[in-house]
């Protein structure tokens, strides 16, 4: 987000409707009129990361199209716990058709919308890791590649949630899942090549292409106003932690996407036509180590013996994207400072 | 407007005749043709306002489409085969949401092994997607059926597959009639579903439904398929009145009246079929034709109604499942109460459907003198010399 | 078919699902007690002011003090700060300049003339005895509950030490007397001049209903110290009231100051003023163990003050003392160890501790009094019925913050002995901790601080060494404050509950937890940068 030049604040823009700013610079969800997209009475578990995102997303497009908004949604959590018949905790026109086609029924939508004129209509697909980064991965290409206008969101929790925590193409090295468990020489998910979809979506060149998670939901909501600002595709890939399928407390959500970015492991950046834009610095960083402990998908590397090694692995990926993202830049300047 | 013209190009015109909104598609034999015909059309403007999207798959096909007949558009693609098989999933998915796409089968085999030539092995995969199926038995027809497939398919919200054989019509050039954009403006009113995505008035389409509802939901389907019969029927009649022509409906018998055998099948071959069947009435046969144009919903009462009086009924088969038989046969079987049914299996993978063989087979069923399950024309020594290689 | 199919909904539905049913904890808005509140002598509701402050209402804040504290402006400067001490501030980057603020906002009701008024009239009559801060802020607490208060003091202006302790360039007398006039102006009868003899005797001559006994420490500590007949030695007490009553002794241009108090301190500081030009500090221990607030030793080092550490003066003769040297034994304390050095001075001030004058009580054999203080009970009464005392004459910090707070609830307890009922005992209360905050959300604010005059003025003349902060700075320090254990209406709560369970009442209103949806997941609480929500398991009935 950028740097918001807010004289005397005590906690500035990161909580989110510090009173003591001019309300136009509070976030939209701490408005007493927000759209509550998202309603109650959905079955998402308690401290569910991807609910709490998904709600900021959606009430910021609606925000920012002045409630011209479609959405789209993949199979997953998401469309499970939100629709379960004869229940719908959505807001707004809202479809669901399968686990790999978010995106391309998403063009639909779009094509239909411009065939009829509608253009002030505006297109949300969104999804799973799962249903982003793997089975919906060719139509989400295609879709970039036409640059069809489309926001497309990826809530990442790491793994198959919805099936009982398989793994997926996003699932980080080492961490246990139903299909990846913790036994054997070699304990959790295995130390593949990665898929960064960010920078897979980056290499389309789309007009915009951004990164969040649930620990920063103000920049969330701003990524979301900026991506309705543009035409085109665009892709919003959030971290969000899930209790279930992670092995954490309830109240420690947005704590582990903290940690997550803090650690270095999960960047959070924003990018244009292929090219990085903004970087959000760290502001306490943290060893890899604090970020793990806190979740039993990896507690395993922690007992009956310390896995220094692993640890050391995950943390070399940290440094990685800290190298690679600028996130300790010292001259850069606090993000909301 | 008569032409000498292309069955793709035909088709082509008769879906653009319908102002679809959105035409989505990914290539492959022997469908090409429709779809290049289309994106040109689209690309000069002449169509507009449609969008014409190239998709990296038919699987993102169907799911264009689904999109965009959600969001209240006409929505039309086109495939075959392996992209039929491709976009499986989606194309269950457009039925159960009651969606009323349109789309154009040019039906060819499933491979492996590979095979790009024609049989109805795709779309009878699809028989049970909850599609209405309509099968096209001349260029003509072809061109008429996706007119009334979106007046049906708009009419009950339940998509309809056009499926015309592969190569046989797509790639064939006839005399075809066809339709001018007034008549099809005034047969065909604009889409106004009766809901769709809208934020004017917000709904959730696509909801999970639980054993609660779940049979419910199938038995509406269900319903809906059947008010089909009575649609189908209706917007042939319409059709013919408006354009003079007597295409589509249910059934289609020729000669039955007073057959002891009568062969039934779907498609191109019942062209061939009748011309066999006047010779062998020459000769003094009993031989009548059903064609079925409505595989699904099945019209059992207008099959039924059609075989009343035969004593032996062969079904004409362009697919079979192995180890079983007869897909149609199995259907018809339900709808005849007394009389023989045998199956012929013909035509797979492209072979030729010989009048010659053809002649044979009926006069042989006719005869009593046919297996309940017979491949026309199978190469015995290449089958034999197979079947006796050590395993 | 009015809908194609069953699997089209309608919006909102979910509403129907009652997620409340899954808690087995709720989420519960608390207000525990800041450090900073629970730290202050005075009693402060540090935490209150500040976020009214916060908002620019500066007179809100102001009154928000006032209900406890008569002194901002003077607490604003002479106050060793607890409440900064305690502040969680502190352990995230530097303690919120509680006091700073406070001074501002004393200034400012100053500038702006904001006064208070009386309570209804109750027709009781309460004396009360010494107009230091303790007495004067028991009169401006009576006064606000009504009754009348009568205040004498044997000195010839009020204010006690305030005046004629505390050095003018730390308490410029303007602000003194702005603050002593407003509770004056409540209609406060003050005597001046006026000593009292006897308590038992005047309130019964004069027919008090109540007597607060206030009469500070104003005897200076003796020791006996061997000196020459030529030796110039004073007591400090009276070197700083002789300075504040215009008429400064003459102290030379070397003088020694023997003790390390506050008033050890303010004695050399004045000195300096006063034309020494080596003011040099003799202390038993060591620095660490001064009992002076270090920021005082600081500013006295500025100004050229000398320490001398592990020293006592075991002679002073005529220009001259004669020193010992000291070492620290293992529990601290100082023992002598036979090595002297010799120092010029031309003065030795002694500034051992204040005692106090306790002979109005003497005939009282019912009023009883331990190591030179009287005793009090629970509720500030002595040993005779509606006979009161406070502030440096019973036990306990020697401060105008904590004369302060004695007078206050002294008066409390005053109005409940006079209306006969008890003073409402305070629920026990929790302390916000630092560990039950959330600091990610609070921004690095470094803190903003007081400029000071130049070392070189500071030396001549009286005037206030510490400045003000401006309404700027005054601001952003308020806004520093964590809000420890208190909402401050972040809304942070409101928008991280992912099921949309936590409603907003409003500015002003806070919020409530919608129990009908809320799952119990923790997020509010755990988000909460003040750590003001807390979990509390959920009582469900067993089935029988
Ligand atoms: C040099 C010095 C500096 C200090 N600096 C600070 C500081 O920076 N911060 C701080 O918090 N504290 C400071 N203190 C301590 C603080 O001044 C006292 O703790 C505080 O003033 C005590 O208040 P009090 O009302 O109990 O008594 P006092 O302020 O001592 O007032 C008692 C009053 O009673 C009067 N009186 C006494 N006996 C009688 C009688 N019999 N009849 C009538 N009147 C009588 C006296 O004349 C006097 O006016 C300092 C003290 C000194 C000596
Ligand atoms: C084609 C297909 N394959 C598999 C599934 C089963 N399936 C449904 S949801 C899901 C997992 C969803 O994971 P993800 O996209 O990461 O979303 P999450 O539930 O984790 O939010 C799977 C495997 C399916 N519905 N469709
Ligand atoms: S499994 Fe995870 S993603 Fe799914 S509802 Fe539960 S917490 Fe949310
Ligand atoms: S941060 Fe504020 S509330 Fe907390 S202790 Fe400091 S002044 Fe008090
Ligand atoms: S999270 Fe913010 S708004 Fe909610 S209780 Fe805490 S301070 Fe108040
Ligand atoms: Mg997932």
């Amino acid at each position: 987000m950028p740097v918001e030049q807010i004289p005397y604040r005590q906690t500035g823009s990161l909580v989110a409707g510090n009173r003591l700013l001019a309300a136009e610079l509070r976030a939209g969800q701490a408005r007493p009129d927000r759209a509550d997209a998202l309603t109650c009475g959905h079955r998402a578990c308690r401290g569910c990361g991807e609910a709490l995102a998904a709600r900021w997303v959606v009430d910021a497009a609606l925000r920012a199209t002045a409630n011209r908004l479609i959405a789209v949604n993949a199979t997953g959590c998401l469309e499970v716990f939100s629709t379960p018949y004869p229940e719908s905790a959505w807001q707004l026109p809202w479809l669901h058709s399968l686990f790999g086609n978010a995106p391309a029924v998403a063009t639909g939508v779009a094509a239909a919308l411009r065939a009829q004129g509608r253009t002030d209509v505006r297109v949300l697909g969104q999804g799973g890791d799962g249903g982003t980064v793997d089975i919906g991965f060719g139509c989400l290409s295609g879709m970039f590649e036409r640059n069809d206008d489309v926001l497309y969101v990826c809530y990442d929790n790491e793994a198959y949630m919805n099936t009982g925590v398989q793994r997926s193409g996003a699932t980080p090295p080492a961490a246990r899942t139903a299909t990846t468990q913790a036994v054997g020489p070699e304990p959790g998910n295995v130390f593949g090549q990665g898929k960064n979809v960010p920078a897979v979506a980056m290499a389309h060149e789309i007009p915009y292409v951004a990164t969040a998670t649930v620990a920063d939901l103000r920049d969330l909501e701003y990524k979301v106003t900026r991506a309705m600002d543009l035409r085109g595709a665009r892709y919003l890939h959030v971290l969000v932690p899930c209790p279930l399928g992670w092995g954490s407390e309830a109240h420690d959500t947005i704590r582990l996407a903290r940690l997550a970015t803090q650690s270095g492991l999960f960047p959070v950046f924003e990018a244009e036509h292929g090219e990085v834009t903004a970087v959000t610095r760290i502001r306490h960083h943290v060893a890899v180590e604090e970020y793990l402990r806190r979740q039993s998908r990896y507690a395993h590397l922690f007992r009956p013996r310390e896995r220094t090694d692993v640890i050391a692995r995950i943390q070399a990926q940290a440094d990685r994207n800290i190298t690679r993202y600028g996130l300790l830049a010292e001259s850069a300047p606090e993000e909301v400072s | 407007m008569l032409r000498q013209i292309e069955g793709s190009q035909a088709v082509a015109a008769a879906v653009a005749a319908c102002r679809p909104e959105v035409i989505c598609a990914y290539p492959i034999s022997p469908q090409t043709h429709i779809v290049e015909a289309l994106s040109a059309t689209v690309k000069s403007g002449a169509l507009a306002p449609c969008e014409f999207i190239n998709v990296e798959s038919e699987f993102a096909a169907m799911s264009v489409a689904i999109g965009a007949s959600a969001t209240g558009a006409r929505a039309y693609t086109a495939t075959a085969s392996q992209g039929l098989l491709y976009m499986a999933e989606a194309v269950h998915n457009a039925a159960g949401l009651g969606l009323p796409i349109v789309m154009t089968i040019a039906n060819r085999a499933i491979g492996a092994p590979i095979n790009i030539w024609n049989d109805h092995s795709d779309s009878m995969v699809m028989r049970d997607a909850g599609w209405i199926q309509l099968y096209a038995e001349d260029n003509q027809e072809a061109a008429d059926l996706h007119i009334q497939a979106f007046a049906v398919a708009e009419r009950l919200s339940v998509p309809v597959m056009v499926c015309m054989d592969g190569f046989v019509l797509t790639h064939a050039f006839e005399e075809v009639d066809l339709p001018g954009q007034n008549d099809v403006d005034d047969f065909l009113p604009p889409y106004r579903p009766r809901q769709f995505l809208d934020p004017s008035d917000p709904v959730t389409i696509g909801a999970m439904v639980g054993p609660e509802a779940f049979t419910e939901v199938r038995y509406l389907a269900h319903v809906n398929q059947l008010r089909a019969l009575d649609a189908i029927p209706a917007v042939a009649l319409g059709f013919a009145e408006s354009f003079g022509r007597a295409t589509g409906g249910l059934v289609r018998p020729y000669r039955t009246d007073d057959a002891e055998t009568v062969v039934v099948a779907l498609g191109s071959v019942l062209g061939t079929l009748k011309d066999v069947v006047d010779e062998l009435r020459d000769d003094g046969l009993r031989i009548g034709v059903l064609g079925i144009t409505t595989y699904r919903p099945f019209p059992f009462d207008a099959v039924r109604a059609a075989l009343t009086n035969a004593r032996r009924v062969v079904v004409l088969e362009r697919a079979f499942s192995a180890g079983t038989g007869g897909i149609v046969t199995a259907d018809v079987r339900g709808a005849v109460a007394g009389a023989e049914c045998v199956t012929v299996v013909a035509g797979l993978g492209g072979r030729p459907i010989t009048r010659a063989s053809l002649r044979r087979a009926l006069v042989d069923a006719h005869g009593g003198r046919v297996e309940s399950l017979t491949f026309l024309d199978l190469d015995l020594r290449l089958v034999e010399r197979e079947l006796a290689r050590p395993r | 078919m009015d809908t194609p199919f069953a699997i089209t909904l309608g919006s909102a539905s979910s509403r129907t699902n009652r997620t409340g049913a899954w808690r087995v904890e709720r989420p519960v808005y608390r207000d525990l007690f800041p450090p900073c509140a629970a730290a202050c002598p005075a009693g402060e509701n540090v935490r209150e002011w500040l976020h009214l402050a916060q908002d620019g209402d500066y007179e809100a804040a102001w009154r928000e003090i006032m209900s406890v504290n008569p002194f901002p402006a003077i607490m604003g400067r002479v106050c060793y700060r607890p409440c900064e001490t305690a502040c969680n501030r502190g352990q995230l980057d530097e303690t919120v300049g509680i006091n700073s603020v406070e001074r501002f906002l004393g200034d400012e009701a100053i500038r702006a003339g904001w006064t208070v008024s009386a309570g209804e009239a109750t027709g009781r009559r309460v004396l009360v005895v010494g107009a230091g801060p303790a007495g004067l802020a028991a009169a401006y607490h009576l006064r606000l509950l009504g009754h009348d208060v009568t205040i004498r003091d044997s000195g010839p202006e009020p204010g006690g030490m305030m005046r004629f302790g505390i050095p003018a360039y730390r308490l410029p007398r303007d602000v003194l007397d702005a603050e002593i006039r407003r509770i004056v102006e409540l209609g406060v009868t003050l005597e001046l001049n006026t000593r009292v003899g006897d308590v038992a005797d005047i309130r019964d001559a004069e027919g008090f209903d109540a007597v607060f006994l206030a009469v500070g420490a104003q005897l200076s500590h003796r020791t006996y110290v061997p000196a020459g007949d030529s030796a110039h030695i004073l007591d400090a007490l009276s070197v700083l009231r002789r300075t504040a009553g215009g008429a400064p002794p003459l102290l030379g241009r070397r003088v020694a100051v023997y003790g390390g108090g506050n008033t050890a301190v303010d004695v050399a500081r004045t000195a300096r003023r006063l034309g020494a030009a080596d003011a040099l500090i003799v202390y038993r221990r060591t620095r660490d163990r001064m009992p002076a607030h270090e920021s005082e030793v600081t500013e006295a080092e500025e100004e050229g003050v000398r320490l001398r550490w592990l020293s006592t003066i075991a002679q002073a003769d005529e220009g001259r003392v004669t020193v010992e040297r000291m070492r620290l034994d293992e529990s601290g304390f100082p023992q002598p160890t036979g090595e002297f050095d010799e120092l010029d001075a031309d003065a030795v001030v002694l500034a051992l501790g204040q005692d106090s004058d306790l002979g109005l009580v003497s005939h009282t054999p019912s009023v009883a009094t331990a190591h030179g203080r009287i005793v009090v009970d629970g509720a500030f009464m002595t040993g005779l019925p509606g006979v009161f005392a406070g502030g440096d004459a019973i036990s306990g910090d020697r401060t105008v913050t904590s004369a302060i707070g004695h007078g206050r609830r002294a008066a409390q307890a005053i109005d409940a002995w006079l209306r006969e009922t008890a003073v409402e005992a305070s629920a026990p209360v929790v302390e916000a901790a630092f560990e039950g905050l959330n600091p990610w959300y609070y921004t690095d604010a470094p803190r903003q601080h007081r400029s000071k005059l130049e070392a070189a003025r500071r030396t001549s003349t009286f005037d206030e060494v510490v400045a003000g902060l401006d309404a700027a700075t005054a601001l952003f320090e308020a806004r520093r404050c964590l809000s420890c254990g208190g909402c401050f209406e972040c809304d942070n709560c409101y928008s991280v509950c992912p099921d949309n369970a936590v409603i907003k009442l409003g500015p002003g209103r806070r919020y409530e937890i919608d129990l009908e949806y809320c799952k119990g997941c923790g997020l509010c609480a755990a988000e909460c940068p003040a750590g003001a929500i807390a979990m509390i398991p959920e009582q469900r009935l067993e089935p029988s």
